[in-house]
């Protein structure tokens, strides 16, 4: 008896909060298309981990975003539309995203999206955008697999609403190659902690590095939950490298970088973005100056329209700093509001011009402040910039800004 | 051959850290029967109290003569939360069940972990650990061998510490307690033996040694996080048994042996032959270093010096 009673009443709940999500999507709906009788309201998306450990890059993200749309609107860019801009946290994992992705899809007013931070997010949040036809810019995402699939051989564009701003890893590899042959250096051991990242990164140097016409002198492999590299380091010293080329991320580039010279390898330990962090100089110690990292797009303060971003960024007055991807989110937030001037205009509603918008993101082509902003067949930036950064006096300091070739 | 030397070196370094753990597993388990899993958390414990210290205590300055008080904090922290750990944890459950006293030190164990984690400011990711002059820097060289100055260090505080051990145990009253209480406890009791007392002073020890192993990891590998316990305590409690549990000599010896093949294997699986260097390396030296454990203890399994556990059935 009491088990009957219980499926009653489970029931009985179970319509009553269909019911009311029923409730819930047509008030949502009736909200923004009465909105705009005048004005008509369309709205920006911000997925990225706006709590966590991540939350400061996440923030950087949210607030450059908040800066264009508050610019756009200033300015009237699109005529009689009004731009929102509607942050959602994905605390950098794949499941809260998946969620939060679903909750920006259902809001009709959604016509861009800009996020997410990781990866691994991304690849949940992809389908859910696609299928709503909402355009979603990463200013992030280094991955090559989100662009181009999984068989590198044989790139096939994933999905057609998913762009990126910024630069992807199967770059960053042969750019650090190019980079060390260049001066001078044609003999360097790899190390990698066996992560799609790590791996990844060295596959991609080994193979510009060799066609360049350098030797690698030793190829080891750590595991990251470890902190003791010594056996590694014994085994690539007889071997004579003139650097350490390192795929993996700072808790662990940073006291191997120690353990290298403290045992007598002075030679400089290069790695990706991954290792591009103040605290990989706090791990590594005094002996880390002249490691390299290398690291997407230029320094934001080096080009005049990034020191004006950065400027108008500090007068709006934001809790957090831009981080490192404020640029790359400034810029995708104006990719997104260049196309919707033109989507926007003889649009109904904004949910009618998804699909116009992801049109016009493929076409967009303006100067942003991180470079040219254009995307290729794939969705991704069609500007290649890369930066090497060199610890200095303790802090990494940009050293070289190229064009990958 | 340098190459060889140079493995050795590096193997007796960690063989020293996993033996400076591993005697306070096997100083316990001759004396209670008891696998303190919690042991290896004294030991991050021990780093914690070093670093602390010298961020607190010592104003981050890195002249030697922090290093003994660095030593006197880490062995402070380990000694403190070991004396605690057997008075709450484990002295109520003295004659509970084999089992429950385990669990209990899994519960210990994961405890701790999560007490500095979310207490020690900033440890929910690697920290740096001070490089002190002397004892960091510079590498010496002999021959085409590389000897860092932290191994030294590692080495010179294990043997330091197995001396005064042995004669701690073999020629004070106390460590003949010890013995007596590893032998029969309820005799050594009738013969006015403070038994609660003599296992207080063997969590201690253990717990000392532990103490000096969490600086010289941190003086070695230059940064510590609160999960170095788990690992470190897995490979030291596996050095005592193979040296063979409850014996002294046995986990230094233990130890050492451990250490070695983990740095020789990491050197020579990479040239072996049939494709199995793929297996080779730093990130199969695991697997290997257990293989071999198991072989070793398939044939004698008292381990390498015999255990030294009285069968009380």
């Amino acid at each position: 008896m009491p088990q009957r009673s219980l499926i009653r009443a489970g029931g009985v709940l179970l319509a009553a909060s269909l019911a009311l999500t029923a409730c819930g999507s047509r008030d949502s709906g009736g909200g923004s298309n009465s909105g705009g009788t005048t004005t008509k309201t369309a709205k920006i998306g911000v997925i990225a981990p706006l709590s966590g450990d991540l939350s400061a890059l996440g923030k950087g993200i949210q607030h450059s975003v908040e800066l264009a749309v508050k610019q756009a609107n200033d300015s009237n860019a699109i005529p009689g539309w009004k731009l929102e801009v509607y942050a959602v946290d994905d605390e950098g994992k794949a499941e809260v995203g998946k969620n939060a992705a679903t909750k920006l899809a259902a809001d009709d007013a959604v016509v861009g999206v800009v996020g997410n931070l990781n990866s691994s997010v991304s690849q949940q949040t992809q389908p859910v955008f696609a299928a709503a036809k909402i355009t979603q810019i990463s200013p992030a995402n280094t991955n090559p697999t989100l662009t181009k699939g999984a068989d590198a051989a044989n790139p096939k564009r994933t999905y057609a609403t998913y762009f990126r701003t910024c630069t992807t890893d199967a770059i960053q590899g042969p750019f650090a190659a190019q980079y060390l042959l260049a001066n001078g250096m044609t003999k360097v051991a790899t190390i990698h902690d066996k992560k799609a990242y790590g791996q990844g990164l060295v596959d991609a140097f080994t193979a510009e590095f060799k066609k360049g016409g350098g030797t690698v002198t030793s190829a080891q492999t750590i595991n990251p939950d470890e902190s003791n590299y010594q056996a590694v380091v014994s085994a690539i010293s007889p071997t004579g490298p003139q650097a350490v080329y390192y795929g993996g991320e700072y808790p662990q580039a940073g006291p191997l970088s120690q353990q290298m010279k403290a045992a007598g390898l002075n030679v400089p330990l290069m790695g990706g973005d991954g290792i591009y962090d103040p605290k990989y100089v706090d791990l590594a110690g005094k002996t880390s100056e002249g490691d390299l990292s290398t690291s997407v797009g230029a320094p934001t303060d080096s080009t005049d329209a990034g020191k004006k971003f950065l400027a108008d960024y500090d007068a709006a007055k934001y809790a957090e700093p831009a981080a490192a991807y404020g640029g790359y989110s400034y810029d995708a937030a104006n990719a997104i509001i260049n196309a919707l001037k033109v989507s926007l205009k003889d649009a109904a509603n904004a949910k009618a011009a998804r699909d116009a918008t992801t049109t016009e993101v493929g076409k967009v082509s303006f100067d942003g402040v991180t470079g040219k902003v254009s995307f290729d067949e794939y969705g991704d930036a069609t500007s290649k910039v890369l930066t090497v950064y060199k610890v200095t006096g303790g802090k990494w300091v940009a050293a070289k800004t190229d064009t990958f070739k | 051959m340098d190459l060889f030397m140079q493995q050795l070196v590096n193997g007796v370094t960690l063989g020293s850290l996993y033996a400076l753990i591993a005697v306070g597993y096997t100083v316990v388990y001759g004396i209670v029967q008891l696998i303190n899993f919690a042991h290896g958390e004294v030991f991050m414990i021990g780093a914690f109290g070093a670093l602390g210290t010298w961020s607190y205590l010592l104003g981050e300055s890195t002249s030697i003569w922090v290093l003994p008080i660095m030593i006197i904090g880490a062995v402070a922290a380990s000694t403190g939360t070991a004396v605690i750990m057997e008075r709450f944890a484990y002295r109520p459950l003295r004659h509970a069940p084999r089992l429950a006293p385990l669990i209990t030190a899994i519960g210990v164990s994961v405890f701790l972990q999560e007490a500095v984690r979310l207490f020690y400011p900033g440890a929910k990711s690697k920290l740096p650990f001070p490089q002190i002059d002397v004892v960091t820097g510079p590498a010496f060289k002999l021959g085409g061998v590389v000897i860092q100055r932290a191994a030294l260090f590692t080495v010179i505080a294990l043997v330091i510490c197995a001396l005064l051990l042995w004669l701690f145990v073999n020629r004070t009253k106390l460590g003949r307690g010890m013995l007596a209480v590893s032998q029969d406890p309820d005799t050594a009791r009738l013969m006015g033996i403070n038994v609660d007392r003599i296992i207080v002073v063997a969590f201690a020890l253990g717990a000392i040694l532990a103490g000096v192993a969490g600086v010289a990891q941190g003086l070695q590998n230059s940064n510590i996080d609160f999960r170095i316990g788990f690992l470190a305590g897995l490979k030291a409690f596996t050095a005592a048994v193979l040296g063979g549990i409850g014996n002294i000599e046995g986990a230094v010896v233990g130890g050492l042996v451990l250490g070695v093949v983990e740095a020789l294997v990491t050197q020579y699986t990479q040239y072996l032959p049939f494709g199995l260097s793929a297996f080779g390396g730093s990130s199969w030296k695991d697997v290997w270093t257990f293989a071999l454990l198991i072989l070793v203890l398939v044939f004698r399994p008292q381990g390498l010096m015999g255990a030294r556990v009285v069968d009380r059935a």
